[in-house]
């Protein structure tokens, strides 16, 4: 049997990734391997966000605020009850599950631009709480965590990305990935060939949250400190920038996107550009560029590039199964 | 060469269909001109070349000036009043706004130009008020042929007027028709399905298949040569 | 553009917008009576309504983009704070603080114009709204960097259009600031309706806005009017961001909108995306239903508000899944 060209290009390139990832901290800093550490929570927060909004269509800003619930779950645990960190990361996934479960349900009955407005106004609402209820979460002032060598930190953030991954390519290769891509394609046609709409939306939203809740629970444990404006505004903002720049709908380009979201604004505040204070400046002025450029993000330049190796009736057809979905 | 409009070797596409293949047409000052043929021969699509709202490649040119690269609404300033299927009709505000808006390209009072709306459309003067969405078809098409009547264009494109309208009103707006081209010199280019009153109301006709002209000459020759009539038009 | 069906009145016998329009009679009334009852309750009412009134102003200009685009602009609220250090700016180098305001709603006005040309269009061209709305929020980063290397992150002091005077009335205290921002705030947004209703150029951008297509036809520059729309939405937003900077709780920094964007935002969601009078509606009701909150409820303290506002839009939004007077758009499938 033989494989479409993509899929074989996917799996290599899988490969390919991995042994990277695996190889790279011994040529990095300690500092860096944290750096890299970071990546890795971005990629799983932006692969989260992409299984709710790029595979099934509701679009949804709020994910810090299942973020800040594992980080704090996280946190609250190890500092005040003195849990392994590692340990902990389970727990973070079923709160984050049973969150997305109770947020999915109302979320139902929105849409569009409503659905975003209203779970990016939940993403700046918990922190607030979080910051009034300071007794329980440490307040503004915070709480500090056990820290870790840099090795560490990147190979459980990677790990813990890989097993996301992998998780969420198996996922959506099988019949919940049909489901969930037949519900953003068109709900009514969905609905009408049988499809549960309110099983695999409230569904959707309860695995995209519990894998931001993991991915929030590193982050904490990478900065080994928390307080509400790790959560606040700015992360929100900059997972959502991630994934339409890496590329709804893709796996491969959350990648793209969890690099683009934090090495770009790291490179530029290491670079002469930062003396001059413009690192934001050029930052936006790159991701208004990058819009510009490439609409649809990473992975459409990815597709463009597979396409135009192959001229086969495969890159007319995207085969159901392939790392891209 | 003289005419108000001339189109030449246009071909046109939606996508990678091609919707028209080498169209030639012309209209001059003063005519009514009808496009008739089956669904999908590409009448509207005619229209749409012209108001440029269809990607399009060939010659045309409007009382000189080619229309190569204007957009619709440069077409409209140069006095091209194009009513689309739907008629062109801003739903939502009402029947003097969408009035207003007809005359948009035209600077200055319009109290002149309501007037004489209000000549053509009597019934339009106690309705100022009322949002356009809420009338009936025939209104609706009145109302933008009273758009016209704002506009005073030197062309007319009109999509299929007499669509979903019941046969007593269809006579009335092509008497209006006739009466804007003989009283305020407007020409008109009429896209319709309805053959037997265009033909009435045109003094030629192009029947078009599959993008292309099959048939161009003066109505009565069409209407009343049997052979012609039954393979073009089927009646 | 996606169909848009009116549905005043479905199975219901009475039409939801008169349930609507009950339901905000009643809140008004709950509030003359307390407002009756009790000077404190009048007065926090009052300053409800001078919140409201600044994020009605960047409410209004988030639902004039939306209107035309459907595009949600993240960085409203910093295009708001840019021009309010303009604006400081201005004073700072001696102008009254009028002239000032004058001028700011003019570089307003031609830098959101500018924006639309040179930031959005270009992104439009291609993309989706989703596309734009990423690229808002690079303007956003963008803009508030900006901010930052023209006139540094201290906070800065923003002088106060209305002499600092209190007026006593029964057993409550006013102050001018208060009444001002809600004057100010109103006249801002009724001359908006003003030229809307009335001028040709509002008819062509509303024309615009709701039919694109037909707008076309017409003559009208349909791109041209989504500039204009920018222009008027950022001098909209300069006035919400001047009154903002003069009132006592809010300091003038480069993050100085982003709390209130948020609060806009609500208000917009809450009266309907593509309504602007329930935009201020819901500005108002956001401002003063927090302010009566965080003076009656003990519990509710000032970070509380923000959840506070949006478990108000989410009640609504339960209830009407469109906004108070949003369109229930036809779904294509």
């Amino acid at each position: 049997m033989r494989l479409p060209r993509s899929t074989l290009f996917g799996i290599g390139a899988a490969v390919v990734a991995t042994v990277v990832i695996a190889v790279l901290p011994l040529f990095l800093s300690d500092y860096h391997r944290s750096t890299g550490a970071t990546v890795g929570v971005f990629f799983t927060a932006i692969l989260a966000l992409n299984i709710v909004t790029g595979y099934s269509g509701q679009i949804s800003i709020g994910h810090g605020a299942f973020m800040a619930l594992g980080g704090y779950t996280t946190a609250i645990l190890t500092h005040d009850h003195s849990w392994n960190d590692i340990a902990t990361l389970p727990i973070a996934a079923l709160i984050g599950l049973a969150a997305g479960l109770v947020v999915g349900l109302p979320a139902l009955r929105l849409h569009g631009v409503y659905l975003a407005l209203t779970t990016f106004a939940v993403a700046l609402a918990v922190p607030q709480i979080a910051k009034n209820y300071s007794g329980f979460t440490g307040g503004t002032e915070g709480l500090a965590l056990p820290t870790h060598s840099g090795l560490w930190l990147y190979r459980t953030s990677w790990l813990v990305a890989g097993i996301a991954f992998v998780f969420a390519w198996l996922l959506l290769r099988g019949r919940t990935g049909r489901a969930f891509r037949a519900v953003r394609d068109s709900e009514i046609a969905a609905a009408s060939s049988g499809v549960g709409l309110a099983v695999y939306k409230t569904l959707a939203f309860g695995i995209s949250a519990a894998l931001a809740a993991v991915a929030g629970s590193v982050y904490v444990l990478v900065n080994n400190f928390v307080n509400p404006d790790v959560f606040g505004l700015t992360l929100s903002l900059y997972i959502l920038i991630g994934a339409v720049v890496g590329g709804l709908g893709s796996l491969w380009g959350v990648l793209v996107g969890a690099c683009f979201v934090e090495l770009l604004p790291i490179g530029l505040t290491t670079s002469h550009v930062s003396s001059s204070q413009l690192v934001p400046v050029v930052f936006g002025a790159v991701v208004i560029a990058v819009m510009a450029v490439v609409p649809l993000g990473a992975a459409d330049v990815l597709r463009a590039a597979l396409q135009f190796g192959s001229r086969t009736s495969e890159s007319v057809e995207r085969p159901l199964g392939t790392t891209e979905g | 060469m003289g005419s108000l409009l001339a189109l030449h070797d246009v071909d046109a596409r939606y996508g990678q269909v091609q919707a028209l293949r080498s169209l030639s047409l012309t209209v001059d000052e003063r005519e009514i001109v009808a496009i008739l043929g089956a669904n999908g021969a590409g009448k509207t699509t005619t229209l749409r070349a012209i108001s440029n709202t269809v990607t399009r490649t060939g010659s045309l040119e409007f009382a000189g000036r080619s229309l190569a690269r204007r957009g619709p609404e440069a077409t409209a300033r140069l006095g091209i009043t194009h009513v689309p299927e739907g008629r062109g009709t801003f739903a939502e505000l009402t029947v003097w706004e969408n009035l207003r808006l007809g005359a948009y390209v035209r600077r200055g009072s319009l109290k002149a130009d309501f007037a004489r709306v209000l000549e053509y459309f009597p019934w339009l003067d106690g309705r100022r008020s009322q949002q356009a969405g809420t009338l009936s078809g025939g209104e609706q098409q009145m109302l933008a042929l009273a758009r016209a009547v704002m506009r005073r264009p030197r062309l007319l494109l009109l999509d299929e007027p007499s669509l979903g309208l019941a046969p007593l009103i269809v006579g009335e707006v092509f008497r209006i028709v006739r009466e804007l081209n003989e009283r305020e010199g407007v020409s008109v280019l009429l896209v319709e399905q309805d053959a037997r009153t265009s033909l009435a109301t045109a003094s030629r006709a192009y029947v078009l298949e599959v993008g292309r002209v099959a048939f161009e000459g003066p109505s009565e020759e069409l209407a009343s040569r049997e052979t012609l009539r039954r393979s073009y038009l089927g009646y | 553009m996606a169909a848009v069906s009116f549905t005043r009145g479905r199975a219901w016998s009475i039409p939801s917008v008169w349930i609507v329009w009950a339901v905000i009679a009643g809140g008004c009334l709950f509030l003359v009576i307390g407002s009756i009852e009790s000077s404190l309750f009048l007065q926090q009412t009052i300053s409800g309504l001078a919140n409201g009134g600044i994020y009605a102003g960047l409410a209004v200009a988030l639902v004039l983009i939306y209107r035309a685009t459907e595009v949600i602009n993240f960085a409203q609220g910093a295009i708001a704070t840019f021009t309010t250090y303009v604006a400081w700016q201005l004073i700072a180098w001696g102008l009254s603080y009028w002239v000032a305001f004058a001028c700011t709603l003019g570089v307003a006005f031609l830098g959101g114009f500018a924006l639309e040309l040179g930031a959005i269009r270009p992104v439009e061209r291609r993309g989706s709204q989703l596309t734009v709305v990423i690229a808002s929020i690079g303007l956003l980063i963008l803009i508030e960097g900006a901010i930052g290397r023209i006139w540094g992150n201290q906070v800065k002091f923003m002088p106060a259009p209305f002499p600092a005077r209190i007026y006593h009335v029964g057993g409550a205290a006013f102050s001018l600031q208060d009444l001002g921002t809600i004057g100010v705030s109103i006249a801002s947004v009724v001359v908006l309706w003003l030229f809307f209703q009335f001028t040709k150029l509002g008819l062509a951008m509303r024309a615009a806005a709701v039919r694109p297509h037909a707008a076309r036809l017409v003559g009208i520059r349909v791109s041209w009017m989504l500039s204009l729309g920018w222009g008027l939405a950022a001098a909209l937003g300069a006035v919400a961001g001047m009154l903002a900077a003069s009132s006592p709780s809010v300091l003038l920094q480069p993050s100085m909108m982003d709390g209130i964007l948020i609060y806009a935002f609500a208000a917009a969601v809450i009266g309907g995306l593509e309504s602007a009078a329930g935009a201020v509606i819901g500005a108002l009701a956001i401002g003063v239903t927090l302010n009566l909150l965080g003076s009656y409820v003990s519990w509710i303290t000032p970070p509380l508000l923000l959840p506070a506002a949006f478990v108000l839009m989410l009640i609504v939004l339960l209830v009407k899944p469109s906004g108070l007077f949003g369109r229930t758009r036809t779904r294509r499938v």
